[in-house]
Protein backbone atom coordinates (compact mmCIF):
# COMPACT_ATOMS: atom_id res chain seq x y z
CA UNK A 1 0.00 0.00 0.00
CA UNK A 2 2.75 2.39 0.98
CA UNK A 3 4.22 1.96 -2.47
CA UNK A 4 0.78 2.35 -4.09
CA UNK A 5 0.50 5.93 -2.37
CA UNK A 6 3.89 7.38 -3.07
CA UNK A 7 3.56 6.65 -6.74
CA UNK A 8 0.09 8.32 -5.96
CA UNK A 9 1.55 10.83 -4.52
CA UNK A 10 4.17 10.94 -7.50
CA UNK A 11 1.64 11.39 -10.22
CA UNK A 12 -0.24 14.31 -8.40
CA UNK A 13 3.20 15.97 -7.80
CA UNK A 14 3.84 15.74 -11.79
CA UNK A 15 0.16 16.93 -12.36
CA UNK A 16 0.46 20.23 -10.12
CA UNK A 17 4.08 21.07 -11.79
CA UNK A 18 1.93 20.76 -15.02
CA UNK A 19 -0.42 22.88 -14.61
CA UNK A 20 2.08 25.53 -12.27
CA UNK A 21 4.05 25.54 -15.95
CA UNK A 22 0.79 26.04 -17.95
CA UNK A 23 -0.70 28.93 -15.56
CA UNK A 24 3.62 30.41 -15.55
CA UNK A 25 2.88 30.00 -19.03
CA UNK A 26 -0.80 32.08 -19.26
CA UNK A 27 0.81 35.15 -16.69
CA UNK A 28 3.85 35.14 -19.36
CA UNK A 29 1.62 35.69 -22.06
CA UNK A 30 -0.68 38.18 -20.09
CA UNK A 31 2.64 40.29 -19.50
CA UNK A 32 3.70 40.48 -23.31
CA UNK A 33 -0.07 41.04 -24.24
CA UNK A 34 0.07 44.78 -21.76
CA UNK A 35 3.70 45.38 -22.94
CA UNK A 36 2.39 45.09 -26.66
CA UNK A 37 -1.20 46.11 -26.10
CA UNK A 38 -1.75 42.22 -28.33
CA UNK A 39 -5.62 41.70 -28.70
CA UNK A 40 -4.39 38.39 -30.72
CA UNK A 41 -2.31 37.19 -27.56
CA UNK A 42 -5.00 38.24 -24.96
CA UNK A 43 -7.42 36.43 -27.45
CA UNK A 44 -5.48 33.32 -26.92
CA UNK A 45 -5.56 33.18 -23.25
CA UNK A 46 -9.48 34.17 -23.15
CA UNK A 47 -9.36 31.21 -25.52
CA UNK A 48 -7.43 28.47 -23.39
CA UNK A 49 -8.29 29.19 -19.77
CA UNK A 50 -10.61 25.90 -19.75
CA UNK A 51 -7.60 23.77 -19.80
CA UNK A 52 -6.34 24.91 -16.57
CA UNK A 53 -9.94 24.87 -15.12
CA UNK A 54 -10.02 20.90 -16.96
CA UNK A 55 -6.77 20.20 -15.06
CA UNK A 56 -7.60 22.15 -11.62
CA UNK A 57 -10.86 19.63 -11.49
CA UNK A 58 -8.66 16.37 -12.02
CA UNK A 59 -5.65 17.31 -9.80
CA UNK A 60 -8.54 18.04 -7.19
CA UNK A 61 -10.81 14.77 -8.01
CA UNK A 62 -7.06 12.71 -7.89
CA UNK A 63 -6.33 14.40 -4.26
CA UNK A 64 -9.87 13.61 -3.20
CA UNK A 65 -9.53 10.02 -4.36
CA UNK A 66 -6.15 9.54 -2.54
CA UNK A 67 -7.47 10.86 0.76
CA UNK A 68 -10.24 8.36 0.91
CA UNK A 69 -8.32 5.51 -0.30
CA UNK A 70 -5.29 5.67 1.49
CA UNK A 71 -5.80 7.72 4.40
CA UNK A 72 -2.33 9.83 4.23
CA UNK A 73 -1.05 10.94 7.80
CA UNK A 74 2.42 13.28 8.58
CA UNK A 75 4.39 14.73 5.43
CA UNK A 76 1.61 12.98 2.71
CA UNK A 77 -1.08 14.40 4.70
CA UNK A 78 0.68 17.62 4.13
CA UNK A 79 1.44 17.40 0.92
CA UNK A 80 -1.84 16.07 -0.37
CA UNK A 81 -3.62 19.62 1.35
CA UNK A 82 -0.94 21.72 0.16
CA UNK A 83 -1.51 20.80 -3.51
CA UNK A 84 -5.15 20.72 -2.86
CA UNK A 85 -5.06 24.81 -1.85
CA UNK A 86 -1.98 25.38 -4.32
CA UNK A 87 -4.46 23.93 -6.98
CA UNK A 88 -7.03 26.38 -6.08
CA UNK A 89 -4.39 29.51 -6.30
CA UNK A 90 -3.00 28.02 -9.84
CA UNK A 91 -6.22 28.11 -11.17
CA UNK A 92 -7.21 31.71 -9.75
CA UNK A 93 -3.97 32.81 -10.76
CA UNK A 94 -4.99 31.44 -14.56
CA UNK A 95 -7.99 33.71 -13.89
CA UNK A 96 -6.27 36.86 -13.23
CA UNK A 97 -4.20 36.05 -16.76
CA UNK A 98 -7.35 36.19 -18.03
CA UNK A 99 -8.65 39.63 -16.65
CA UNK A 100 -5.71 41.17 -17.85
CA UNK A 101 -6.39 39.83 -21.03
CA UNK A 102 -9.80 41.25 -20.62
CA UNK A 103 -8.22 44.75 -20.25
CA UNK A 104 -6.14 44.47 -22.82
CA UNK A 105 -8.71 44.09 -25.60
CA UNK A 106 -10.56 46.91 -23.98
CA UNK A 107 -7.83 49.06 -23.92
CA UNK A 108 -6.71 48.24 -27.02
CA UNK A 109 -10.36 49.10 -28.49
CA UNK A 110 -9.26 52.63 -27.47
CA UNK A 111 -7.47 55.67 -28.69
CA UNK A 112 -4.23 55.60 -26.61
CA UNK A 113 -2.60 58.22 -24.28
CA UNK A 114 0.52 58.74 -23.41
CA UNK A 115 1.37 57.11 -20.43
CA UNK A 116 4.42 56.51 -18.08
CA UNK A 117 3.26 53.45 -16.25
CA UNK A 118 5.83 50.88 -15.95
CA UNK A 119 4.00 47.43 -15.93
CA UNK A 120 6.95 45.78 -17.14
CA UNK A 121 8.54 46.09 -13.84
CA UNK A 122 5.50 45.10 -11.59
CA UNK A 123 4.41 42.50 -14.02
CA UNK A 124 7.97 40.73 -13.87
CA UNK A 125 7.54 40.59 -10.13
CA UNK A 126 4.61 38.87 -10.10
CA UNK A 127 6.05 36.38 -12.78
CA UNK A 128 8.99 35.97 -10.84
CA UNK A 129 6.99 35.53 -7.11
CA UNK A 130 4.95 32.70 -9.29
CA UNK A 131 7.97 31.07 -10.39
CA UNK A 132 9.83 30.84 -7.00
CA UNK A 133 7.06 29.81 -5.47
CA UNK A 134 6.58 26.71 -7.91
CA UNK A 135 10.19 26.27 -8.14
CA UNK A 136 10.32 26.23 -3.85
CA UNK A 137 7.52 23.20 -3.93
CA UNK A 138 9.49 21.34 -6.56
CA UNK A 139 12.84 21.42 -4.43
CA UNK A 140 10.76 21.79 -1.31
CA UNK A 141 13.26 24.84 -0.71
CA UNK A 142 12.02 27.03 2.80
CA UNK A 143 14.74 29.55 1.73
CA UNK A 144 12.89 30.52 -1.79
CA UNK A 145 9.36 29.97 0.20
CA UNK A 146 10.24 32.84 2.67
CA UNK A 147 11.90 35.09 0.10
CA UNK A 148 8.39 35.20 -2.18
CA UNK A 149 7.14 36.31 1.04
CA UNK A 150 9.44 39.40 0.82
CA UNK A 151 8.76 40.04 -2.05
CA UNK A 152 4.74 40.13 -2.44
CA UNK A 153 5.65 43.75 0.16
CA UNK A 154 7.29 44.94 -3.16
CA UNK A 155 4.26 44.28 -5.48
CA UNK A 156 1.85 45.46 -3.04
CA UNK A 157 3.83 48.76 -3.48
CA UNK A 158 4.00 49.13 -6.63
CA UNK A 159 0.52 48.39 -6.85
CA UNK A 160 -0.30 51.61 -4.40
CA UNK A 161 2.30 53.74 -6.47
CA UNK A 162 0.07 52.94 -9.65
CA UNK A 163 -2.79 53.78 -8.12
CA UNK A 164 -1.76 57.36 -6.94
CA UNK A 165 -0.67 57.18 -10.33
CA UNK A 166 -3.75 57.10 -12.05
CA UNK A 167 -6.24 58.83 -9.59
CA UNK A 168 -3.88 61.75 -10.78
CA UNK A 169 -4.02 60.96 -14.55
CA UNK A 170 -8.10 60.58 -14.16
CA UNK A 171 -8.29 64.12 -12.26
CA UNK A 172 -5.89 65.47 -14.91
CA UNK A 173 -7.99 63.83 -17.89
CA UNK A 174 -11.85 62.89 -16.83
CA UNK A 175 -12.72 62.28 -20.17
CA UNK A 176 -10.35 59.23 -20.45
CA UNK A 177 -11.70 57.39 -16.64
CA UNK A 178 -13.17 54.47 -19.29
CA UNK A 179 -9.82 53.84 -20.51
CA UNK A 180 -7.46 54.59 -17.35
CA UNK A 181 -9.45 52.66 -14.94
CA UNK A 182 -8.41 49.55 -17.02
CA UNK A 183 -5.19 49.72 -15.87
CA UNK A 184 -5.86 50.60 -12.76
CA UNK A 185 -7.39 46.67 -12.75
CA UNK A 186 -4.44 45.41 -14.71
CA UNK A 187 -2.33 46.49 -11.59
CA UNK A 188 -4.72 44.96 -9.18
CA UNK A 189 -4.50 41.92 -11.29
CA UNK A 190 -0.92 41.85 -10.79
CA UNK A 191 -0.60 42.27 -7.00
CA UNK A 192 -3.65 39.33 -6.93
CA UNK A 193 -1.09 36.91 -8.82
CA UNK A 194 1.48 37.96 -6.25
CA UNK A 195 -0.84 37.40 -3.32
CA UNK A 196 -1.94 33.83 -4.68
CA UNK A 197 2.06 33.16 -5.31
CA UNK A 198 2.37 34.32 -1.77
CA UNK A 199 -0.39 31.50 -0.83
CA UNK A 200 1.71 28.93 -2.71
CA UNK A 201 5.00 29.93 -1.06
CA UNK A 202 2.91 29.58 2.52
CA UNK A 203 1.77 26.30 1.44
CA UNK A 204 5.38 25.11 0.52
CA UNK A 205 6.61 26.10 4.23
CA UNK A 206 3.63 24.30 6.06
CA UNK A 207 4.49 21.50 3.75
CA UNK A 208 8.13 21.43 4.82
CA UNK A 209 7.71 22.64 8.56
CA UNK A 210 4.58 21.79 9.43
CA UNK A 211 3.85 25.04 10.60
CA UNK A 212 0.64 27.34 9.11
CA UNK A 213 2.76 30.54 8.58
CA UNK A 214 -0.31 32.48 7.19
CA UNK A 215 -2.14 35.72 8.27
CA UNK A 216 1.25 36.41 10.04
CA UNK A 217 0.81 33.74 12.17
CA UNK A 218 4.93 32.79 12.00
CA UNK A 219 6.35 32.07 15.53
CA UNK A 220 8.75 34.85 16.09
CA UNK A 221 10.81 33.08 18.73
CA UNK A 222 12.23 30.23 15.68
CA UNK A 223 14.65 31.17 13.39
CA UNK A 224 13.33 32.15 9.93
CA UNK A 225 14.72 30.61 6.69
CA UNK A 226 16.76 27.75 6.88
CA UNK A 227 19.68 26.99 5.15
CA UNK B 1 0.03 5.76 35.98
CA UNK B 2 3.81 5.67 34.97
CA UNK B 3 6.58 3.78 33.88
CA UNK B 4 9.80 4.90 35.25
CA UNK B 5 13.40 3.55 33.35
CA UNK B 6 11.96 0.32 32.93
CA UNK B 7 13.77 -2.65 31.09
CA UNK B 8 12.35 -5.56 30.49
CA UNK B 9 13.99 -9.23 29.58
CA UNK B 10 12.83 -12.42 28.15
CA UNK B 11 15.57 -14.36 29.18
CA UNK B 12 18.84 -12.94 27.32
CA UNK B 13 16.93 -10.58 25.13
CA UNK B 14 16.24 -7.04 26.05
CA UNK B 15 12.61 -6.08 24.94
CA UNK B 16 12.22 -2.87 26.53
CA UNK B 17 14.86 -0.09 26.84
CA UNK B 18 14.78 2.38 29.82
CA UNK B 19 10.91 3.50 29.14
CA UNK B 20 9.93 5.99 30.73
CA UNK B 21 6.21 7.39 29.85
CA UNK B 22 3.19 8.82 32.04
CA UNK B 23 -0.24 7.77 31.30
CA UNK B 24 -2.81 10.48 31.83
CA UNK B 25 -6.01 10.16 33.87
CA UNK B 26 -9.02 10.44 31.70
CA UNK B 27 -7.03 10.48 28.67
CA UNK B 28 -6.47 7.43 26.05
CA UNK B 29 -2.85 6.83 25.31
CA UNK B 30 -1.88 4.70 21.90
CA UNK B 31 1.06 2.12 21.69
CA UNK B 32 1.95 1.91 18.03
CA UNK B 33 4.89 0.54 16.60
CA UNK B 34 6.07 -2.38 13.88
CA UNK B 35 5.93 -5.95 15.38
CA UNK B 36 8.32 -6.71 18.39
CA UNK B 37 8.83 -3.41 18.80
CA UNK B 38 7.89 -3.81 22.64
CA UNK B 39 4.65 -2.05 22.86
CA UNK B 40 2.37 -5.35 24.20
CA UNK B 41 5.13 -6.04 25.86
CA UNK B 42 5.06 -2.55 28.20
CA UNK B 43 1.09 -3.01 27.86
CA UNK B 44 1.33 -6.50 30.18
CA UNK B 45 4.10 -5.03 32.07
CA UNK B 46 1.19 -2.23 33.44
CA UNK B 47 -0.42 -5.17 35.33
CA UNK B 48 2.41 -7.69 35.94
CA UNK B 49 1.22 -10.29 33.17
CA UNK B 50 4.33 -11.09 32.27
CA UNK B 51 5.34 -12.22 35.78
CA UNK B 52 3.37 -15.41 34.28
CA UNK B 53 6.43 -15.90 31.56
CA UNK B 54 9.09 -18.07 32.93
CA UNK B 55 12.85 -16.85 32.91
CA UNK B 56 11.20 -12.71 32.03
CA UNK B 57 12.59 -10.02 34.70
CA UNK B 58 11.66 -6.38 34.78
CA UNK B 59 13.83 -3.52 36.16
CA UNK B 60 13.13 -0.11 37.10
CA UNK B 61 9.59 1.36 38.45
CA UNK B 62 6.00 1.02 37.58
CA UNK B 63 3.98 3.90 39.65
CA UNK B 64 0.41 3.41 40.22
CA UNK B 65 -0.40 5.98 42.09
CA UNK B 66 2.96 6.94 43.11
CA UNK B 67 3.58 2.95 44.31
CA UNK B 68 5.99 1.31 42.56
CA UNK B 69 3.76 -2.09 41.74
CA UNK B 70 6.64 -3.96 41.46
CA UNK B 71 7.35 -4.25 44.83
CA UNK B 72 7.68 -7.30 46.53
CA UNK B 73 4.36 -6.92 48.56
CA UNK B 74 1.97 -5.68 45.77
CA UNK B 75 -0.67 -8.28 45.52
CA UNK B 76 -1.08 -9.15 41.50
CA UNK B 77 -4.80 -9.96 42.29
CA UNK B 78 -5.39 -6.95 43.57
CA UNK B 79 -3.41 -5.26 41.09
CA UNK B 80 -5.07 -6.62 38.37
CA UNK B 81 -8.58 -5.41 39.87
CA UNK B 82 -7.51 -1.90 39.58
CA UNK B 83 -5.69 -2.22 35.93
CA UNK B 84 -8.00 -4.48 33.82
CA UNK B 85 -7.04 -5.96 30.64
CA UNK B 86 -9.05 -6.60 27.51
CA UNK B 87 -7.23 -8.82 24.94
CA UNK B 88 -6.96 -9.08 21.38
CA UNK B 89 -9.59 -11.95 20.72
CA UNK B 90 -12.49 -11.60 22.83
CA UNK B 91 -12.01 -14.61 25.62
CA UNK B 92 -15.37 -15.34 27.52
CA UNK B 93 -15.80 -17.53 29.90
CA UNK B 94 -18.02 -20.49 29.27
CA UNK B 95 -20.60 -18.83 30.96
CA UNK B 96 -24.02 -17.32 30.79
CA UNK B 97 -23.50 -13.74 29.82
CA UNK B 98 -24.40 -12.87 33.41
CA UNK B 99 -21.77 -15.01 35.03
CA UNK B 100 -19.09 -13.95 32.83
CA UNK B 101 -19.58 -10.16 34.09
CA UNK B 102 -20.09 -11.41 37.73
CA UNK B 103 -16.97 -13.42 37.92
CA UNK B 104 -14.72 -10.57 38.71
CA UNK B 105 -16.83 -9.86 41.68
CA UNK B 106 -17.64 -13.03 42.69
CA UNK B 107 -13.37 -13.82 42.62
CA UNK B 108 -12.85 -11.00 45.17
CA UNK B 109 -15.28 -12.29 47.69
CA UNK B 110 -18.51 -10.30 46.53
CA UNK B 111 -21.14 -12.04 48.24
CA UNK B 112 -24.34 -10.14 48.07
CA UNK B 113 -26.62 -11.34 44.79
CA UNK B 114 -28.28 -8.42 44.74
CA UNK B 115 -24.79 -6.22 44.60
CA UNK B 116 -23.59 -8.50 41.78
CA UNK B 117 -26.93 -8.25 39.83
CA UNK B 118 -26.78 -4.26 39.92
CA UNK B 119 -23.25 -3.82 38.95
CA UNK B 120 -23.55 -6.65 36.10
CA UNK B 121 -26.34 -4.52 34.62
CA UNK B 122 -24.05 -1.60 35.26
CA UNK B 123 -20.78 -2.98 33.41
CA UNK B 124 -23.01 -4.36 30.65
CA UNK B 125 -24.85 -0.68 30.31
CA UNK B 126 -21.39 1.11 30.38
CA UNK B 127 -20.20 -1.41 27.79
CA UNK B 128 -23.06 -0.24 25.51
CA UNK B 129 -24.29 -4.12 25.49
CA UNK B 130 -27.27 -3.94 27.51
CA UNK B 131 -30.19 -3.28 25.68
CA UNK B 132 -28.47 -6.65 23.37
CA UNK B 133 -28.24 -9.05 25.87
CA UNK B 134 -30.89 -7.66 28.99
CA UNK B 135 -32.93 -10.61 27.54
CA UNK B 136 -30.44 -13.38 26.96
CA UNK B 137 -28.35 -12.89 30.25
CA UNK B 138 -28.42 -16.33 31.39
CA UNK B 139 -27.83 -17.59 28.04
CA UNK B 140 -23.83 -18.76 27.04
CA UNK B 141 -21.58 -15.92 25.93
CA UNK B 142 -19.80 -17.89 23.46
CA UNK B 143 -23.50 -17.18 21.48
CA UNK B 144 -22.90 -13.75 21.35
CA UNK B 145 -21.39 -12.12 17.70
CA UNK B 146 -17.52 -11.55 18.05
CA UNK B 147 -18.55 -7.89 18.53
CA UNK B 148 -20.75 -8.23 21.28
CA UNK B 149 -18.50 -10.71 23.22
CA UNK B 150 -16.15 -8.18 22.55
CA UNK B 151 -17.93 -5.64 24.69
CA UNK B 152 -18.41 -8.44 27.12
CA UNK B 153 -14.99 -8.36 27.96
CA UNK B 154 -14.60 -5.15 28.54
CA UNK B 155 -18.16 -5.08 30.65
CA UNK B 156 -16.22 -8.17 32.72
CA UNK B 157 -13.18 -6.36 32.93
CA UNK B 158 -15.29 -2.93 34.32
CA UNK B 159 -17.07 -4.78 36.80
CA UNK B 160 -14.39 -4.53 39.29
CA UNK B 161 -14.26 -1.11 39.00
CA UNK B 162 -10.80 -1.06 37.95
CA UNK B 163 -8.73 2.51 37.66
CA UNK B 164 -6.97 1.55 34.20
CA UNK B 165 -8.09 -0.27 31.24
CA UNK B 166 -5.24 -1.91 29.38
CA UNK B 167 -6.30 -2.90 25.48
CA UNK B 168 -4.22 -5.20 23.37
CA UNK B 169 -5.46 -4.91 19.87
CA UNK B 170 -9.31 -5.18 20.57
CA UNK B 171 -10.59 -4.63 17.44
CA UNK B 172 -8.16 -7.00 15.43
CA UNK B 173 -11.08 -9.74 15.49
CA UNK B 174 -13.92 -7.56 15.03
CA UNK B 175 -15.74 -6.39 11.33
CA UNK B 176 -15.64 -2.77 11.23
CA UNK B 177 -18.95 -1.94 12.58
CA UNK B 178 -18.14 -3.90 15.52
CA UNK B 179 -15.06 -2.11 15.87
CA UNK B 180 -16.72 1.24 15.35
CA UNK B 181 -18.87 0.47 18.66
CA UNK B 182 -15.91 -0.36 20.20
CA UNK B 183 -14.14 2.76 19.52
CA UNK B 184 -17.17 4.98 20.36
CA UNK B 185 -17.14 3.25 23.82
CA UNK B 186 -13.51 3.57 24.42
CA UNK B 187 -14.53 7.29 23.91
CA UNK B 188 -17.02 7.25 27.09
CA UNK B 189 -14.90 5.51 29.02
CA UNK B 190 -12.05 7.33 29.25
CA UNK B 191 -14.32 9.84 31.45
CA UNK B 192 -13.75 7.23 34.03
CA UNK B 193 -11.19 5.59 33.32
CA UNK B 194 -7.00 5.63 32.27
CA UNK B 195 -6.91 3.85 29.11
CA UNK B 196 -4.05 2.47 27.43
CA UNK B 197 -4.32 0.96 24.18
CA UNK B 198 -2.15 -1.47 21.67
CA UNK B 199 -2.93 -1.21 18.00
CA UNK B 200 -1.62 -2.10 14.65
CA UNK B 201 -3.88 0.12 12.93
CA UNK B 202 -2.72 3.51 13.06
CA UNK B 203 -5.92 5.37 11.94
CA UNK B 204 -7.56 3.63 15.34
CA UNK B 205 -4.77 4.81 17.29
CA UNK B 206 -5.45 8.42 15.52
CA UNK B 207 -9.23 8.09 16.03
CA UNK B 208 -9.35 6.56 19.42
CA UNK B 209 -6.67 7.93 21.13
CA UNK B 210 -5.30 11.32 22.78
CA UNK B 211 -1.17 10.82 23.02
CA UNK B 212 0.51 8.09 21.18
CA UNK B 213 3.57 6.73 21.83
CA UNK B 214 5.92 5.60 18.95
CA UNK B 215 8.08 2.38 19.79
CA UNK B 216 10.60 0.88 17.47
CA UNK B 217 13.31 -1.80 18.54
CA UNK B 218 12.68 -1.50 22.12
CA UNK B 219 12.58 1.96 22.80
CA UNK B 220 10.15 4.50 23.28
CA UNK B 221 11.19 6.82 20.20
CA UNK B 222 8.39 9.65 19.82
CA UNK B 223 5.51 10.21 22.31
CA UNK B 224 3.22 13.40 21.76
CA UNK B 225 -0.30 14.30 21.63
CA UNK B 226 -1.92 12.12 18.42
CA UNK B 227 -3.18 15.18 16.53
CA UNK B 228 0.20 16.50 16.22
CA UNK B 229 2.36 13.06 15.77
CA UNK B 230 -0.09 12.27 13.21
CA UNK B 231 0.27 15.69 10.95
CA UNK B 232 3.33 16.47 11.52
CA UNK B 233 5.26 14.11 13.76
CA UNK B 234 9.10 15.75 14.95
CA UNK B 235 11.40 12.46 14.33
CA UNK B 236 11.80 10.77 11.04
CA UNK B 237 11.33 7.25 12.40
CA UNK B 238 8.19 8.35 13.44
CA UNK B 239 7.52 9.44 10.02
CA UNK B 240 8.36 6.83 8.04
CA UNK B 241 6.15 4.40 10.27
CA UNK B 242 3.46 6.25 10.08
CA UNK B 243 3.54 7.03 6.15
CA UNK B 244 4.66 3.33 5.45
CA UNK B 245 8.00 4.25 4.41
CA UNK B 246 9.41 2.11 7.09
CA UNK B 247 11.97 -0.77 6.16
Amino acid sequence: MPKRLQKELEKIKKRILSLGGMVEERVSMAKRAIDSIDRTLANQIMKTDYEIDELEVEVEEECLKILALHQPVAVDLRFLVAVIKINNDLERIGDQAVNIAERVENISKRPRLDLSLDYEHMAEKATSMLRMSLDALVNLDLDLAFQVLTLDDEVDHMEREMYDYIKEEIRKKPDAAGYLINFLFISRHLERIGDHSTNIAEEVIYLIEGEIVRHGRWDGGREKPRS
Amino acid sequence: MMSEHLDFFYGDFQALLDISLEFYENEVTALIGPSGCGKSTLLRCLNRMNDLIPYSRAEGKILLDNENIYEPDVDVVTLRRRIGMVFQKPNPFPKSVFDNVGYGLRVNGVKDKANIASKVEQSLKRAALWDEVKDRLYDSALGLSGGQQQRLCIARAMAVEPEVLLMDEPCSALDPIATQKIEELINQLKENYTIIIVTHNMQQAARVSDITAFFYLGKLIEVGETDALFTRPKLKETEDYITGRFG
